[in-house]
């Protein structure tokens, strides 16, 4: 607002040069002003985010002592590298299955929670986000416990039901199976909440008239519910996606990527190469890998909420 | 608000047309159904972690039912909140989260008014790239970081690897970008006759911010300052890159390295520890609910 008085008084101030440069120092001023206040801000951006993204361009073409350049001599070795693929494939794997879970159980009870008498909401949303409050590396030893195979408590439940003793962090594909458990137990409570306030923003006109067309519940959800929320929903699975994709501490914490490897996700594989064996570039090469997915993702992202921006 | 009315509305003598309350009652029951089982399964580690954390060791070797605790103790809070080793963990998550807190909230408050208030060259740019500085994850910078400062070390002889204060440069990265960004969200939806008439009243620029924009968006710096502060203490794999003596650990790293140590796993004392590591942001949201909750989902919009 500021700026449409200082550009009023320049159109109608024209008593002279003296009065110009006032007004050309104060618009200076201002920007000096902005510029300062932002300065910390583009200080911390520019040394360790965007120095660090570049830097570590520039490590995934050195040599393993870092003394010579190799070109892209680090991707072609991973590229013959088995365990790189498995990497890979099993980072696509957590990722995508994760997503999809949190996304439909962050759905179904946000529904749920949606339904019952506004009273009692407060009380069950409470509850029910206690997983994402917990920090991740702290519930997942609680995880691990429930897992753990002499005094599992699962198994020790599971024995009951006449179910045999499950290798639930032992055996490849059940510590697949664990890894994405415990991320969706830890994420699907974020999607509820966001569902949530989605929801709370649908008018009800819509669903009356929706009762009125003769609507049952599925076609209410199927026309009304999801065209009212695609944009809440696809911003919500894009930047779970970037963070489940990126994941580290679960699965680190939970199987260390073993039995073999098979559990190893990008953030996880990287760590174990450049910080534990000691190889800085063949591990920056490996985080490397994540910039496309994370890039499509985020672009995705910036113009979903560009456009609700535009909406609001 | 619709269904009451169509209760009362309804025909009570007949049965068969009264469908629409009994939908209604069934819906809810079934809703009541599904909540109790997905609080089961979202409750059920937090509340195994308390259950552990009352059992001696005794009684977790003996392999007696794991969901009931037999003989409750507190020992194995006394133990670790009288070792020194643990309190000189929570000791450095505190003061790095605190410090942490400070710094995001003195970068990104004055940052945000520029943006949401100040039109510059290049703003519209800069909020962007605040946006997508918070979309970049920990785990695609942290070999660099440490490169980074490995060789920073090397230039000026300042100790920065394995000592607790490095994270203070690092986790503002984490913290900033996303408080800038709703606060910016925060600051614009402040209605600018407002900031004018401080400004006709004479007021400058750091007036108008602390005395009108601060106090106004009170609910979002708070909101902001819960996020800063539970991303910082839950933070987990840069400290694991950057610290490693003990004495320089925080705490997620430090119940993880060195309670699970050896061949025995002293579940007791690490599902105790585990449990007061989550203590504090857990309190926080406790009291603090519908800040916490508004954090979360300002994300997403764009004021």
């Amino acid at each position: 607002m500021a700026d449409v008085i200082v550009e009023h008084g320049r159109v109608v101030g024209t008593t002279g040069a003296r009065k110009r440069t006032g007004l050309h120092n104060a618009l200076r001023r201002k920007s000096m002003v902005a510029f300062f206040l932002t300065l910390p801000l583009i200080v911390l951006i520019a040394l360790f985010v965007l120095y660090p993204a570049l830097f570590s361009m520039h490590l995934a073409t050195l040599n393993k002592s870092m003394q010579k350049f190799v070109g892209f001599g680090n991707f072609t070795f991973l590229f013959k590298r088995e365990t790189f693929w498995m990497v890979v494939k099993q980072s696509c794997i957590f990722a995508i299955t994760a997503v999809i879970f949190k996304a439909l159980i962050g759905f179904i009870v946000a529904h749920f929670v949606h339904n019952i008498p506004a009273k009692g909401q407060r009380k069950w949303r409470g509850m029910l986000l206690v997983p994402w409050v917990i920090p991740p590396a702290m519930s997942t030893l609680a995880w691990l416990w429930l897992f753990d195979p002499s005094y599992s408590a699962f198994n020790y439940t599971l024995s009951f039901f006449g179910v045999g003793p499950i290798p639930w962090l032992g055996d490849a594909a059940w510590a697949r199976f664990s890894v994405i458990l415990v991320n969706v137990w830890y994420g699907s409570p974020f999607f509820m909440i966001m569902y949530l306030a989605a929801l709370k923003s649908v008018p009800d006109q819509l669903y009356e008239a929706a009762a009125i067309d003769g609507a049952n519940w599925w076609q209410k959800i199927w026309y009304v519910t999801l065209p009212m929320m695609r944009n809440i929903i696809a911003i919500t699975t894009l930047f779970s996606l970037i963070v489940t994709f990126a994941n580290f501490d679960i699965v680190r914490i939970l199987t260390s990527g073993g039995p073999l490897d098979q559990t190893q996700i990008f953030a996880t594989y990287a760590f174990r190469v450049g910080i534990e064996s000691n190889d800085i570039p063949l591990g920056a090469s490996v985080s490397l890998f994540m910039v496309p997915i994370l890039a499509v993702a985020a672009i995705f992202i910036l113009r979903d909420v560009s456009k609700r921006g535009n909406e609001a | 608000m619709s269904t009451m009315a169509i209760d009362k509305a309804g025909p009570r003598r007949n049965v068969k047309y009264g469908s629409m309350s009994r939908d209604r009652t069934w819906a809810l029951r079934w809703s009541y159904f599904f909540l109790v089982l997905f609080a089961i399964f979202f409750l059920t580690p937090p509340l195994y972690m308390v259950i552990t954390s009352l059992k001696s060791s005794a009684e977790i070797s003996a392999a007696t039912n794991p969901w009931w605790v037999f003989h409750p103790t507190l020992s194995n809070y006394v133990e670790l909140l009288t070792s020194n080793q643990f309190l000189r963990f929570f000791w450095n998550s505190s003061i790095v989260s605190l410090v942490v807190v400070f710094v995001t909230m003195l970068i990104s408050i004055p940052a945000a008014f520029a943006l949401a208030r100040m039109k510059f060259w290049g703003s519209a740019t800069l909020a962007t790239g605040v946006f997508l500085t918070y979309l970049v994850p920990d785990s695609l910078l942290f070999i660099p970081l440490f490169k980074m400062f490995a060789l920073v070390q090397d230039l000026t002889g300042i100790t920065l690897l394995n000592r607790w204060y490095v994270l203070l440069f690092i986790y503002p990265t984490l913290t900033v970008p996303f408080c800038t960004w709703i606060m910016i969200g925060y600051f614009a939806s402040i209605p600018k006759e407002l900031d004018e008439a401080a400004i006709i009243d004479g007021a400058s620029w750091l007036q108008t911010l602390t005395r009108i924009f601060i106090p106004v968006a009170l609910p979002g710096l708070i909101a902001a300052t819960i996020f800063a502060f539970t991303v910082s203490w839950a933070q987990f794999l840069y400290p694991l890159v950057f610290t490693t003596s003990i004495d320089q650990l925080v705490l997620p790293v430090g119940i993880t390295t060195t309670l699970i140590k050896g061949d025995v796993f002293n579940w007791g004392q690490i599902m105790t520890g585990a449990l007061l590591g989550a203590a504090p942001p857990l309190i926080i949201y406790a009291f603090l609910m519908d800040y916490y909750i508004a954090g979360l989902t300002a994300g997403a919009t764009k004021g």
